[in-house]
């Protein structure tokens, strides 16, 4: 049973709690996981940047999760994390209400997303992992962390 | 062997033959008889041909070869420079240096040098031919390097010879050829083994041929030897010369040469005597101190690191800086005498600690002004002018990344001083002057600040001109013009949009502006400054800051957030009374010392949230500058100066409006750097 696993191939993810749904991303695009502190606000940067941390030296950008998705906003709990990712030479924070699970998903689990997940454009997903009693949405990093959006919205606000 | 490894270190040492080169060639052209510096440039273009032809790099080899045949006539005295050789040589190192630029990119250095290399033999044959016969008898100027060396006095020595080797070594002494049996050791640190053995090789055979070498060659080739090899040789060179020739290669430890003498008898193999000419006795003597007397060492007293590591220390360093800011904090709070003292001691050393780590960083200018004297060489040739460069304060010292920054605008104000500046022979005659125009480069300290002034005495700037330009193109009004004092027209010679590429050859040319350069050098947080005097010529000062990674700066608060205001832009802090400020076209602005300032709101400007109702009287005011202009930002409060380590605020957030990076306060959190340039209209 364990090495069919092997052949057909698993994903390690790190699951995290957004609203009411359960979403992934791969281990190897995270560095860390914080306990939120103090975020330094920069002005004039799109709403769903909250700002920058210290991260051990490093100035790191933090993006609200539940803004980025235009989610609808909750207070900051005990459980809210920030995930620290890095995709493309950028580190990036991501705010999520709880982050508590580190699981394989076999490759041949995961299904492209349909057109709207719990309010989250398809453009934004890689795909959807049916594991035995929960649904996990994968995460398409390199499209939340765009950077051509922010770019277009400094353009609108500027 | 795989040259991927030394390649960092051969593009390294290729750039430095190269400046040497450049700059001893100028040496050369003002001073042609000067041997000393041919044999200078000889040995860094010898150099150059053997780390390129080890390294596979044909066409550098082929083209320093060549290069170094001419000159080695040169300072044999069988070939007299003049211009046409010095420009053919020029144009080779030029050459060269393309090559060098191209590997650095990753590329194979190929180059077409058919070209030079066919001028450069045309030197070598055309002026020279008949006399070879005699150069190979005239002794070699004894270069000053003293390597050290030694003989061995060895009655029997194995050559190992085979017959077939004995038959040719008889024979050629019969010939009255000489056979030497040579040792050479390599220094201890001699990276690139095999290129120094390579070069010994090459010399060798161009003074006669190798008969045998242990280890054998292919060994040698492949680094498979320790410090030392041993060739047995023969030439028709007298040992002396043969000595030199080896010595004149860099990293050679010691030369051993004996005189192979062949027996007539049936013995089967050849011994040697101790046949050291008496010149080398007294060198001996030198020997029993090794190294004395020889050129530091490259590696001796100094390292390469790669810049990537001293930022990272950097980087470590100031998180140490910020926890030593939050225990000075948590000493107070408790109270504890000898806590407080340790903590003060701690703090004493890691203020050391900054500034070895600011000096690490530290490169001189003369890096930068190298080049220059080639350059303007170069362009006053081009423009027919004379002119003579004169450089001071190259030892002055400034971080390496201003460094690598600040090259680009001097060359552009030093191309404007000689084009624009400087005037032509006729009219320097006409106004009285010397023929020879001179740029003055000049590097200095002033307090935190590194300073470059770029300074010529040629025409000086025509003020005239200079407004009729601004005029036509509508950067200022004529109501304005006629206000002007001569330095604010002067400074308009950085206005953006002054000069094009049809703007009157008087002042640019080149399409590029000087508000180029102005705001190169703004963004490493200098300034740059004009200066003229009419008919007596024109002064550029550039002021730079000493290091980019750490500023002082003023921090102050709005709301709950705290700014850092850079210290470079403030001319001071007030406080105003609110019925003093007043209102002109929707603008809050204050009289400050007689000038109508306007006044920013940085809670307006960078949308700051805030629950509390203004009750005060007072506005606490920052007033910056840029320029000649000024704002006054206001601000809740003053938290008060101090140095702060810039951070960026990395790629995911670009061209934040307003804001130049961020910095790390004593308490951890992350305060913005305010830029106060964009706030200023």
């Amino acid at each position: 049973m364990l090495e069919q696993k092997e052949i057909v191939g698993e994903v390690k993810v790190i699951v995290f709690r957004l609203k009411d749904e359960e979403y992934g991303v791969e281990v190897q695009q995270v560095r860390s996981i914080e306990k939120l502190e103090h975020i330094t606000r920069v002005p004039r940067t799109p709403k769903f940047v909250k700002g920058v941390i210290n991260l051990r030296g490093v100035v790191t950008p933090i993006i609200d999760l539940r803004k980025r998705f235009d989610l609808e906003e909750s207070e900051y709990s005990e459980s809210t994390r920030i995930i620290i990712v890095a995709v493309n030479d950028l580190e990036v924070g991501l705010i999520v209400d709880a982050a508590n699970d580190v699981i394989d998903i076999p490759v041949d689990a995961i299904e492209p997303p349909p057109e709207v997940v719990g309010g989250v454009e398809a453009a934004y997903l890689r795909g959807v992992a049916k594991l035995d009693k929960r649904l996990l949405i994968l995460l398409n990093l390199d499209k939340v962390l765009s950077t051509e959006e922010i770019n277009q919205l400094d353009a609108f606000e500027g | 062997m795989d040259m991927n490894q030394y390649l960092d270190m051969f593009i390294e040492e290729s750039k430095e033959h190269l400046q040497a080169i450049n700059a001893n060639l100028l040496i050369l052209e003002n001073d042609p008889t000067n041997i000393q510096i041919v044999n200078e440039i000889f040995r860094s273009a010898h150099t150059l041909k053997g780390m390129s032809a080890t390294m596979g790099f044909e066409d550098m080899a082929s083209l320093t070869h060549e290069a170094e045949n001419v000159l080695d006539l040169i300072r044999n005295d069988k070939l007299t420079i003049n211009s046409e050789i010095m420009d053919v040589i020029f144009q080779s190192v030029d050459l060269i240096e393309g090559m060098v630029i191209h590997i650095t990119e990753g590329g194979d250095g190929s180059a077409d040098v058919s070209n030079p290399v066919r001028q450069l033999r045309a030197i070598v044959s055309g002026d020279f031919s008949a006399q070879q016969e005699v150069a190979a008898a005239s002794a070699v100027a004894e270069p000053e390097a003293v390597a050290i060396e030694a003989t061995v006095e060895s009655s029997d020595r194995d050559y190992g010879l085979d017959d077939y080797a004995q038959t040719v070594l008889k024979q050629s002494k019969d010939a009255g050829n000489n056979l030497f049996w040579i040792k050479v050791t390599l220094n201890d640190n001699c990276l690139l083994k095999a290129a120094r053995a390579y070069m010994v090789f090459d010399q060798l055979e161009s003074l006669g041929d190798v008969i045998k070498t242990t280890p054998a060659v292919q060994e040698i080739e492949n680094e498979r030897f320790d410090q030392s090899f041993e060739v047995v040789f023969v030439t028709m060179h007298p040992l002396e010369k043969v000595k030199t020739a080896i010595q004149n290669i860099s990293e050679i430890h010691e030369v051993l040469i004996e005189v192979i003498s062949v027996k007539k008898t049936d013995q089967e193999t050849p011994v040697a005597k101790t046949t050291a000419p008496v010149v080398n006795e007294t060198k001996k003597q030198e020997t029993a101190q090794p190294a004395a007397g020889r050129k530091p060492a490259a590696g001796g007293k100094t390292i390469r690191v790669d810049i990537e590591r001293l930022d990272i220390l950097m980087n470590l360093f100031s998180e140490l800086v910020i926890d030593r800011g939050r225990l000075e904090q948590l000493a107070r709070e408790i109270g504890k005498t000898e806590l407080q003292e340790t903590v003060e001691h701690m703090s004493r050393i890691s203020g050391d600690l900054q500034s070895i780590i600011l000096t690490m960083r530290m490169v001189p200018v003369e890096q930068v002004f190298n080049r220059f004297p080639r350059m303007i060489r170069d362009l006053a040739k081009d423009l027919n002018k004379k002119v003579n460069l004169e450089i001071f304060g190259a030892e002055t010292e400034l971080d390496r990344t201003v460094i690598d920054e600040i090259g680009d605008p001097l060359v552009h104000l030093l191309r404007n001083s000689l084009d624009h500046g400087i005037e032509s022979v006729i009219d320097r005659k006409k106004a009285g002057k010397s023929e020879e125009g001179t740029i003055e480069l000049r590097a200095f300290h002033s307090g935190n600040h590194v300073f470059i002034e770029v300074k010529d005495d040629g025409a000086g700037i025509n003020k005239d001109k200079v407004l009729k330009k601004a005029l036509e193109r509508g950067i200022v009004t004529q109501a304005v013009a006629d206000t002007m004092t001569d330095k604010q027209i002067h400074e308009l010679l950085f206005a953006s949009g002054f000069s094009t590429a049809e703007v009157i050859s008087d002042i640019s040319g080149r399409g590029v502006g000087l508000d180029v350069v102005k705001t190169k050098i703004e963004s490493l947080g200098g300034s740059v400054g004009v200066d003229s005097i009419r008919g007596k010529g024109t002064t550029f000062l550039v002021q730079l800051p000493l290091t980019l990674s750490i500023i002082s700066a003023m921090l102050v608060q709005v709301k709950n957030e705290k700014f850092a205001v850079p210290l470079s832009s403030i001319i001071e802090t007030a406080v105003f009374k609110k019925d003093q400020i007043m209102m002109a076209h929707r603008q809050k602005v204050i009289d400050f010392r007689g000038r109508v300032v306007p006044l920013v709101s940085l809670q307006e400007i960078f949308q700051i949230p805030s629950d509390q109702i203004e009750t005060d009287d007072e506005v606490a005011v920052v007033i910056v500058r840029k320029g000649e202009k000024m704002a006054g930002l206001v601000v809740d409060s003053f938290i008060g100066q101090q140095e702060i380590v810039l951070k960026s605020l990395g790629k995911y957030m670009v061209n934040v409006f307003a804001i130049s990076g961020a910095t790390i306060l004593g308490d951890g959190q992350v305060a913005l750097i305010i830029d106060c340039n964009a706030l200023i209209k």
